[in-house]
């Protein structure tokens, strides 16, 4: 695993080939969007996708907090699919996740629009927004950006995923989408799809553009982020 | 044989016909009860012979309700036949309604056929599926006598004709005693298509006739004038040729291989066409409606020629086309003689075809199957045995129609022709998956789409659940597409995601005939303007190349290997091939030729195995890998229909131990277990089956997508339960389908102690086709990681890690070849690795 650095605000972050990052300087560990629970979500409406989803997305989570031994784990937001998600987790999983929260000194819940309480029963603090020093960390960027001079945000929701041309055709993979003054986690979750960073919904919130590292193995491959007229400009 | 009753014998003679031999032997077998196979090539009045039974018995007696079911592969088909067959009816006023039903079809029609069906309705598999899936089938379905399939040998050993097996087996058991009728061109393999038509899965149970073949087709070969390319599949340096045999006919059809190509043939014609012929274009992605119109505009004679995809091998008979052109090597001979076919469907006259090659190879090749359509001689696999999602999705309909016992289905199911060999436990594997995914963590219980009652009957849960899965009957799986839309005008089309992400506002392509300039994407329609500048490009699609067949891979090493049979060949061929015989030789039929030549720096192995691109992409991997082993560095790979090419930093010295049967191994399972191909196919099958939805309730109001990306379920699948029932049937159809790996066994096989090894100076001639080959046929399987870091490497290269990625890479990455990485390599072995170099052209330089 290589991590990539990244400067934002002043602060020196690192970004994970795991999709997610880490603030050393506040001993953070930032991980968005995982969707716990979306395969039973799925399950219930008659799709029976595999139901290792939670299993898969917790063991990823528990790898990385043992590697990084954070003190704080944030949690961007969307961390249950939906507001069900908790209560039909299976008593195993449940488990994994205690035992993750108790790793860590503070958990803090950042609440997202698929988990917009929070989560009964777990350890850990709930805020709709974290600001910490020169850094907001929020669920979804918003769209006026921080200020100039006023720090940097740091969001997830929008899943990106960024697609490269190789020579054996495009390779999609999820991706960080970064500017000098924001940073978009992709999502962590084991069934969480992704938006594409062309997507004028996304892309607008990089007006000038900026850089995104998309997610390999064990590296991440940084490609730039060309600029992108925000979606009311775009030819109707 | 009988004759006919009046008004039919009456009918005939004042056409001043005479039934033919196979109508009388079809009705025959009708009044035997008998089901029936009937294959004849195109004309003779093969429909008529399908349906004359049925016209005769509702006749003699008639009667209230569906008496006969006809299912076409296309829904166009359907509407057709039931115009031509009103003419009969009509005039011999028979009591008889016809009927078509397809997707088309709108709702209010749909329920007045239920409450009083026409005697006779036409229909495709999608709709039959969709009717046997509502509880009153039984009551509909209960008086019918016959099926006809239509296109048999076009449906068995498909899904859509796995599905419409299960269906027929359905029907079996709702009205005893009913008689199948196959309509089919002629195929290479009538047992099996005997046995999937019949009601027993055993071909003697079905009564075969064959038509009368019709007069021998007139074959020729065309040229481009002046130089004879040396590679290229598109066939552009033709269309001054092609363009004057369509002046000098009636009306043609222009078949092509792709949509790419049929867009560059479309465009170059018109550069051409001074005299403003009328000539259209049809494919698969082009908007329905644009297509219908084409369709419309040749069925009225508007039009002097269309330019054609697959798109146009089955369908309506035109009757009228004076000539087919074939641009581009015909890949299989059986699709050829279909394509041959469409041109003059009367009997007595000879179709009329003319064969394109795009470069000295496809000559070879195009010579090789006008040899074996003379020969009769037709390829094409036997049906596979029929696909488990096909299975899971028909059991859910089944359940929607009524409770069923699971020994009594098992029964039913394995009558099907195309599940006649399969095990109860697949069986019970894929119901079990049906009632609530059958994983071994039993996690959703709770939310069963079926029950059982204590009697052991399985019921579908609740309304909802039936409405969910009537929604999503059917087996065409689209790939993920982005409509194309003119600003401010009409859809014209769709494209594949990947082709629009590659594209920056301002870039102009050609589609549907036109060049476009590219604005923007909104939601999932990309917007485009008409006109543009610079260097048009075409959009591409997957898996839209056919490989070489076998039986015409075979014809073309045995002109090869023989000498005395280039006297078919035009004289730059045989130039060409006298060239390879001094600098080098030529491949033998039996065994396999492999140059060795230093070139640019590295070494370059070409291995003439004529098994196919599929084949050889498969078995590029393979060999790479143990050339690794041995220490030569390989580098890259390339494979194209006829020839696998290598090259490495290091000479290979022992190539036979490159093609020794043991690379067969681990390594080959773990590999098609990533690629991309095993997910496609996963993708189609988890749609099928159900676990994706095609559709759900709601969601065209909403605009929110509901489904799930099938990679990732794909992925948390393989890790947590490896021998699921959907990756066993995703394992089974890659096997036969995408990896072609059986061909390889069967080429390591052959070659065993016959491969000759020739160390060149330089390139041979023979081999120059392959090495001018398009990079971005290159395909590198599980090796994603290094294609990544190669194209960010080089992103960076080239824009000194400033300028956006989109604008250049395009160009920067044509032509590169780089070495084949592996993913997953330790770090360690990452840093001694020497930088990827660019190599600019290298290959485009081999032909100068």
């Amino acid at each position: 695993m290589i991590p990539a650095p990244l400067h934002i605000a002043g602060e020196r972050l690192m970004l994970d080939p795991m999709g997610i990052l880490a603030w050393p300087a506040r001993r953070s560990l930032v991980v968005s969007d995982l969707h716990l629970e979306k395969g039973s979500h799925f399950a219930a409406r008659g799709a029976f996708v595999p139901p290792y989803d939670t299993r898969e997305t917790l063991s990823k989570l528990a790898l990385a907090v043992r590697r990084h031994r954070p003190a704080r784990l944030i949690l961007l937001g969307d961390s249950f699919h939906d507001a069900g998600g908790c209560e039909r987790m299976a008593p195993a999983d449940c488990a994994a996740l205690g035992r993750i929260l108790a790793s860590v000194e503070e958990t803090v819940w950042v609440l997202g629009n698929h988990d917009p309480v929070a989560p009964p029963g777990l350890p850990g603090l709930a805020l709709h927004l974290l600001a910490d020093g020169p850094l907001t960390f929020r669920h979804e960027a918003d769209p006026r950006g921080p200020r100039p001079g006023a720090g940097g945000e740091v969001s997830g929701h929008f899943h990106p995923k960024a697609t490269l041309a190789t020579r054996a055709g495009g390779i999609t993979r999820p991706c960080f989408a970064t500017d000098a003054r924001r940073v978009i986690l992709p999502a962590f979750g084991a069934y969480t799809g992704g938006l594409d960073v062309r997507d004028p919904a996304l892309g607008g919130l990089f007006p000038r553009g900026g850089r995104v590292f998309l997610l390999g193995t064990d590296r991440l491959f940084s490609v730039p982020l060309p600029p992108m007229r925000r979606r009311a400009e775009l030819p109707a | 044989m009988g004759t006919l009753p009046e008004p039919f014998a009456g009918w005939f003679a004042a056409r001043g016909w005479t039934p033919r031999p196979h109508q009388l032997a079809l009705w025959e077998a009708a009044r035997a009860g008998e089901s029936a196979l009937l294959v004849a090539p195109t004309g003779g009045g093969k429909t008529l012979a399908g349906f004359l039974p049925t016209l005769v018995e509702l006749h003699e007696a008639p009667r209230e309700g569906l008496h006969t079911l006809y299912v076409s592969p296309l829904k166009a088909l359907a509407v057709d036949i039931a115009r031509n067959l009103m003419d009969p009816v009509q005039e011999m006023g028979l009591p008889i309604r016809i009927e078509t039903r397809t997707g088309d079809t709108p709702q209010n029609r749909r329920a007045r056929q239920r409450e009083t069906p026409p005697e006779i309705l036409l229909t495709t598999p999608e709709s039959l599926a969709v009717l046997l899936a509502n509880p009153d089938a039984p009551g509909l379905f209960a008086g019918l006598r016959s099926v006809v399939v239509d296109e048999a040998h076009a449906m068995a050993g498909t899904k859509r004709g796995d599905q419409l097996s299960l269906l027929m087996a359905r029907l079996d058991a709702l009205a005893p005693g009913l008689r199948r009728v196959g309509l089919s061109a002629t195929v290479a393999h009538p047992e099996a298509l005997r046995a999937w038509l019949s009601p027993t899965a055993r071909a003697e149970d079905v009564r075969f006739v064959l038509g009368r073949g019709g007069a021998e087709p007139v074959m020729d070969l065309m040229l481009p004038e002046g130089h004879l390319p040396w590679g290229g599949h598109m066939g552009i340096a033709s269309a001054p040729g092609i363009l004057a045999r369509i002046g000098g006919a009636g009306v043609t059809i222009v078949f092509v291989n792709t949509r790419a190509q049929a867009e560059l043939i479309f465009a170059a014609l018109w550069k051409l066409n001074d005299a403003n012929l009328p000539i259209a274009l049809h494919h698969g992605s082009l908007q329905i409606e644009q297509r219908r119109k084409v369709e419309a505009a040749m069925a009225a004679g508007k039009l002097r020629a269309v330019v054609a995809t697959a798109s146009l091998d089955l369908g309506i008979d035109w009757g009228a086309v004076d000539q087919v052109i074939q641009v581009g090597a015909p890949k299989g001979v059986s699709r050829l003689l279909q394509r041959i076919g469409r041109a003059n469907h009367r009997m007595d006259e000879p179709s009329r075809a003319v064969l394109v090659p795009a470069n000295r190879f496809e000559v070879i090749e195009c010579v090789a199957a006008t040899e074996a359509v003379r020969a009769h001689e037709l390829d094409g696999d036997a049906p596979r045995p029929g696909g488990l999602d096909v299975l899971a999705q028909h059991i859910l309909a089944i359940a929607c129609q009524a409770p069923f016992h699971p020994d009594d289905l098992y029964a039913e199911v394995t009558r099907a022709g195309a599940y006649a060999t399969l095990t109860r436990r697949d069986f019970d594997d894929v119901l079990r998956f049906v009632e609530d995914g059958g994983y071994a963590l039993r996690a959703y219980d709770r939310f069963r789409r079926l029950f059982r009652d204590s009697e052991g009957m399985v019921h579908v849960r609740d309304l909802r659940v039936a409405r969910q899965a009537r929604m999503n009957l059917g087996t065409i799986v689209d790939t993920p597409m982005l409509k194309v839309r003119l600003r401010g005008g009409p859809v014209l089309g769709e494209v594949e995601e990947w082709f629009a992400s590659t594209l920056e506002p301002g870039h102009c392509f050609i589609f549907a005939g036109q060049t476009l300039r590219y604005e923007g994407i909104d939601a999932l329609t990309m917007v485009v303007t008409r006109g543009g500048e610079g260097e048009p490009r075409v959009p591409a699609y997957a898996g839209a190349r056919l490989p070489l067949s076998t039986n015409l891979s075979f014809r073309v090493r045995s002109i090869l290997a023989d000498p005395k049979r280039w006297r078919a060949l035009p004289e730059p061929v045989r130039d060409w091939l006298r060239l390879q015989q001094r600098r080098s030789e030529l491949p033998q039929r039996d065994g396999m030729l492999v140059e060795v030549f230093p070139k640019g720096g590295r070494w370059f192995m070409v291995a003439y195995c004529f098994e196919g691109r599929l084949a050889h992409q498969t078995l590029g991997m393979l060999v790479t890998k143990r050339m690794e082993r041995l220490g030569y560095g390989p580098m890259g790979y390339l494979g194209t229909d006829y020839v696998l090419a290598t090259w490495s930093a290091f000479e290979p010295d022992d190539p036979e131990r490159l093609f020794e049967e043991d690379i067969l191994g681990e390594e080959l399972e773990e590999w098609i277990a990533e690629s991309s191909m095993l997910r496609r196919t996963f993708r189609n099958i988890a749609t099928i089956a159900g676990l994706i939805e095609k559709n759900h309730p709601g969601q065209e109001k909403s605009g929110r997508q509901m489904t799930m990306n099938s990679d990732l379920i794909y992925d948390v699948l393989r890790k947590y339960e490896p021998d699921h029932i959907l990756l066993r049937a995703t394992r089974a159809e890659a096997a036969h389908g995408l990896t072609d790996v059986g061909r390889i066994a069967t080429l390591l096989s052959r070659i065993k102690g016959a491969i000759r090894v020739r160390r060149l100076d330089r390139v041979s001639p023979l081999a120059v086709p392959a090495l001018i080959e398009e990079g971005r046929e290159w395909v590198a399987g599980g090796a994603e990681d290094a294609l990544l870091a190669e194209a960010a490497a080089l992103v960076d290269e080239a824009t000194g890690g400033a300028e956006h990625f989109a604008d250049v890479l395009a160009e920067v990455t044509e032509g590169v070849r780089v070495r084949s990485g592996v993913v997953d390599r330790p770090r360690r072995e990452n840093r001694r690795r020497p930088p990827a170099r660019r190599v600019s052209r290298s290959a485009r330089g081999l032909a100068t």
